[in-house]
């Protein structure tokens, strides 16, 4: 700031404008607006940022990917009922679960290929197996689990029609192959319903990568109880007990994983699985699912308490889904999720004595 | 796998038969003039489509905004007053009292940590610009590399990390991937319909590579052909400089010295330590404050790093739910 003769024609400076000089900053918001949250036992934390633009980008994903999420589950989920159901004789929930698994799973591969920046390349997902790669593991988890639930299902449509599908002589090798297609689903199935977690948490979205340890717990929870859900919706109760004892082991793991996730974290980071419209979507999902699932452990022999049960089951692995989908995105958008947590655990190295593994050095 | 973290030769871990001197850049911010030549060369060179719509962003000269698809130099403009000044040298100092790092590469003697009593004590002006030239980082262990799934992502012979245009799905887990926020999805900037006058004057030309993952090749064309980047060639006061890595790093360091020796306490190096959270990077930056002033992350760590434990978490996961529909089952039969 130079000084000169012409400062005196100089307009005075209007009030509330002193911060040209690229720092912003901003204090920690305590705890939520509605007083019931304990204060974040961390010091308030003083961040500068550039602009206040992001440091990390957003995944460029849509809401194609979080209803993958949610169909991913269902379908894994659905999978391991049909087994369960072919394995001990319950024939309409395991032809209802396969088909449940076949439509699911269809439906999410659309909508992931929907997502592509080239969906006309969608098949070189298919070019390497890369283990560093969730997505790449991910992508030959559903071809593979796709080939086996589509074998049974299509097994199940052909007996549904009155074997009127133009199979000819390759029927009895259907016949053949159902069960152990069905039952190589089953296995893959809790699979593809995890893998989405790891997806999530290999990256530098900062929400999505500090719940790497308990989302997996969460994402098998959701599967569990809205593939359950589903089945208490589509079959008669005499079939459903399994999936209603499913549902209810699936509530149990969801509520507890996600306490357990939020509890964990850095205060900072987790913020965005509590506030605004993600904070929203993952309060009602768990709503939902204490709904659900009291339904099913109360109600679940009348036939339209079970549907009804099983649909706040299944809205809830949607809401819970999409929730942390927006939790993520919104964490990678603002910079202070990034820095905040990446500066305190630097500072506690640093104090815990280990100050050689700092990006930024003196020399 | 690949070694997921730690210090390693990026290329002879990629398994190139044959390794070529691991290549990277340093930025010596303390020289940047902001004139932006190399934002124009490397969108020259690499015949990037225009980014955005020309708006001025209100952030000093820095209408560019950040790094992306199609802005693979990036030149940040930060305007401080005295105190600010003040408070980015304490910090410089608190760094260098921290004895950091004394690690890794053996030090040249010229960067031994000075004698900062002997030093001297340098007025603090009341205002100055920070200018600094943020380019790809070329990470020892690539966030954007480890995740692609399509193998789109690549190591060169050169430890530097390109994007195979004709390769990628555009499936977007690389801009997650990276801890930077370096690697972008290129759209068209179309989503949002054109209203305002004098906004897209004129033919333009056909963005390429639409909606596919792009980055900073390093100039793997002109490597390959013993040329410097574009943009390093165009830099006029050598404010980017561009050579074998480890090169790179003695010269970062002996610059850091002598700037300390000077007093200016504030300078510090970001990237040349190969025991950070991504392995070092192939891109040396001198900054002249904390790096998240200038929009980098303070404490980047290769997300990929936490891979073995996560799948360990997700197979007890599944391992868990496999166990909870079994007992739902056995339970049905009493």
């Amino acid at each position: 700031m130079t000084t000169s003769d012409f400062d005196r024609v100089r307009p005075p400076e209007p009030p509330g404008r002193g911060r040209r000089d690229g720092k912003r900053r901003r204090r920690a918001r305590p705890g939520g607006g509605d007083g019931s949250r304990e204060m974040p036992m961390v010091p308030e934390a003083e961040f500068t940022s550039y602009y206040g633009r992001p440091v990390v980008k957003p995944a460029p994903w849509g809401h194609d990917v979080a209803a993958y999420l949610f169909l991913g589950g269902v379908a894994g989920g659905s999978a391991v009922l049909a087994a369960g159901a072919q394995l001990t004789g319950r024939d309409a929930l395991r032809r209802n679960s396969r088909l449940a698994a076949l439509a699911a799973v269809s439906l999410g591969a659309v909508a992931l290929v929907r997502d592509l920046g080239k969906p006309s390349r969608f098949v070189n997902m298919l070019r390497v197996i890369k283990l560093t790669s969730p997505m790449s593991l991910g992508s030959w988890i559903l071809s593979a689990f796709s080939t086996g639930a589509g074998v049974a299902a299509v097994a199940e449509i052909d007996r549904m029609t009155g074997e009127r599908l133009p199979l000819g002589p390759l029927r009895p090798v259907l016949r053949g192959v159902e069960g152990p297609t069905g039952l190589a689903a089953a296995a893959l199935g809790p699979e593809l319903a995890v893998y989405t977690a790891v997806l999530l948490a290999d990256t530098a979205t900062p929400t999505w990568h500090e719940a790497r340890d308990e989302l997996p717990f969460v994402f098998v929870s959701s599967a569990s109880l809205a593939s359950a859900g589903l089945a208490m919706i589509t079959t008669p109760v005499a079939e459903t007990a399994p999936a209603r004892r499913l549902a209810v082991v699936g509530v149990i793991g969801d509520l507890v994983a996600t306490r357990v996730m939020h509890r964990r974290m850095d205060p900072v980071a987790a913020e965005p699985l509590h506030e605004g419209r993600a904070g929203t979507l993952l309060r009602l999902s768990e709503g939902l699912a204490v709904a659900g699932g009291i339904g099913a452990l109360l109600g679940g022999r009348h036939r339209g308490v079970a549907a009804a049960a099983g649909l706040s089951l299944l809205a809830a692995s949607a809401l819970t889904r999409f929730g942390v989908f927006e939790a993520g995105i919104h964490s990678a958008k603002d910079p202070r999720y990034t820095i905040e947590p990446q500066k305190r655990r630097l500072a506690a190295r640093r104090a815990a004595g280990i100050t050689d593994d700092s990006i930024t050095t003196s020399g | 796998m690949p070694q997921l973290s730690g210090p390693t030769d990026p290329a002879a871990d990629a398994r190139w038969p044959d390794v070529k001197p691991r290549k990277g850049f340093f930025t010596d911010t303390s020289i940047c003039i902001g004139c932006k030549a190399c934002e124009v060369a490397c969108k020259e060179w690499n015949r990037n489509p225009r980014d955005g719509d020309l708006e001025l962003l209100e952030s000093s000269y820095d209408n560019s905004g950040a790094l992306g698809a199609s802005t693979w130099r990036h030149v940040a403009f930060i305007e401080q007053k005295g105190d600010r000044i003040q408070e980015a040298r304490e910090s410089g100092r608190a760094l260098i009292d921290l004895g950091m790092p004394g690690m890794g590469a053996p030090a040249a003697p010229a960067a031994a940590s000075p004698d900062l009593s002997e030093t001297p004590i340098l007025d603090t002006p009341e205002f100055r610009w920070l200018m600094s030239s943020d380019v790809c980082k070329h990470c020892t262990h690539a966030g954007c590399l480890d995740v692609c799934p399509t193998g789109a992502l690549f190591r060169t012979e050169f430890g530097t990390v390109v994007v195979q245009a004709d390769v990628c799905n555009g499936c977007g887990t690389c801009v997650a991937g990276c801890p930077f926020g370096v690697v972008e999805r290129r759209s068209d900037g179309t989503v949002a319909p054109k209203t305002e006058r004098g906004e897209r004057k004129g033919e333009q030309p056909d963005v390429p590579n639409l909606g596919v993952a792009q980055k900073c090749t390093l100039c793997y064309d002109r490597l390959l052909d013993d040329e410097t980047p574009a943009c390093a060639k165009t830099c006029p006061t050598t404010s980017i400089k561009f050579g074998d890595r480890a090169e790179m790093v003695t010269l970062a360091k002996e610059r850091v010295a002598e700037l300390h020796a000077q007093g200016r306490t504030e300078a510090r190096l970001y990237g040349a330590n190969e025991l950070d959270g991504v392995g070092g990077t192939g891109s040396v930056f001198l900054l002249l404050d904390e790096p998240e002033v200038y929009g980098l992350p303070p404490d980047p760590r290769v997300p990929t790093a936490d891979l073995p434990r996560m799948f360990k978490q997700a197979g007890l996961a599944a391992a868990g739910m496999a166990a909870a529909a079994l007992l739902s089952f056995i339970g049905g039969r009493s």
